[in-house]
């Protein structure tokens, strides 16, 4: 999982069928000091994020599980809203 | 399997079902000289590692949902080990 914040939102009319209700949020990912850090990508919001809100996301097959028994064919999602993170 | 080292904690109230009770750690795989290798990132805990310790991290969906002991669970990386020391004789 990765730390990120929310950017944005995409809209998408037409999109694959098992994506139909899904929020799709733009992310910049984060490093623990809290810069930028990596390219921006687009997840599937499981939780409830909003733009402005840190959160933390999974990569790969996993990211469909949130959704389950549905099915979307995605490579990354939201799974969590970050209240706070440490460091040394 | 990477070797990384343990550089914080977060905590989030809101979160997938599935990860309610896990610990999540903020960690830097590291090269085999001990430098930072990559982007920080975030894996659950579950052999109980702390902040500063040098830890066995695998970044892989199942290894990862199985180190969690829950199928299904939507995480991509686990600490499953606290290294002791790594001896390179090769």
């Amino acid at each position: 999982m990765q730390l990120a914040r929310v950017l944005g939102e995409v809209v998408s009319t037409i999109k694959d069928a098992n994506l139909t209700g899904i929020k799709l949020l733009i992310l910049q990912p984060l490093s623990p000091a809290g810069e930028d850090t990596g390219r921006t990508l687009v997840a599937l919001d499981s939780i409830g994020a909003g733009v402005g809100e840190n959160v933390f996301f999974v990569r790969g097959r996993e990211a469909a599980f949130p959704f389950y028994p549905a099915e979307p064919p995605t490579d990354a999602a939201v799974i969590g809203i970050v209240d706070h993170w440490d460091t040394e | 399997m990477q070797i990384a080292r343990v550089v914080g904690t977060v905590v989030a109230t809101q979160k997938n079902k599935k990860l309610e009770g896990a610990k999540l750690l903020l960690v830097q795989p590291l090269t085999l000289d001990d430098q930072p290798k990559g982007t920080a990132l975030i894996a659950i805990d579950s052999v109980g590692a702390g902040v500063g310790e040098k830890v066995l991290v695998v970044i892989e969906g199942k290894a990862a949902g199985e180190a969690l002991g829950k199928k299904a669970a939507a995480v991509d990386a686990a600490i499953i080990g606290i290294i002791d020391a790594v001896e390179i004789t090769g």
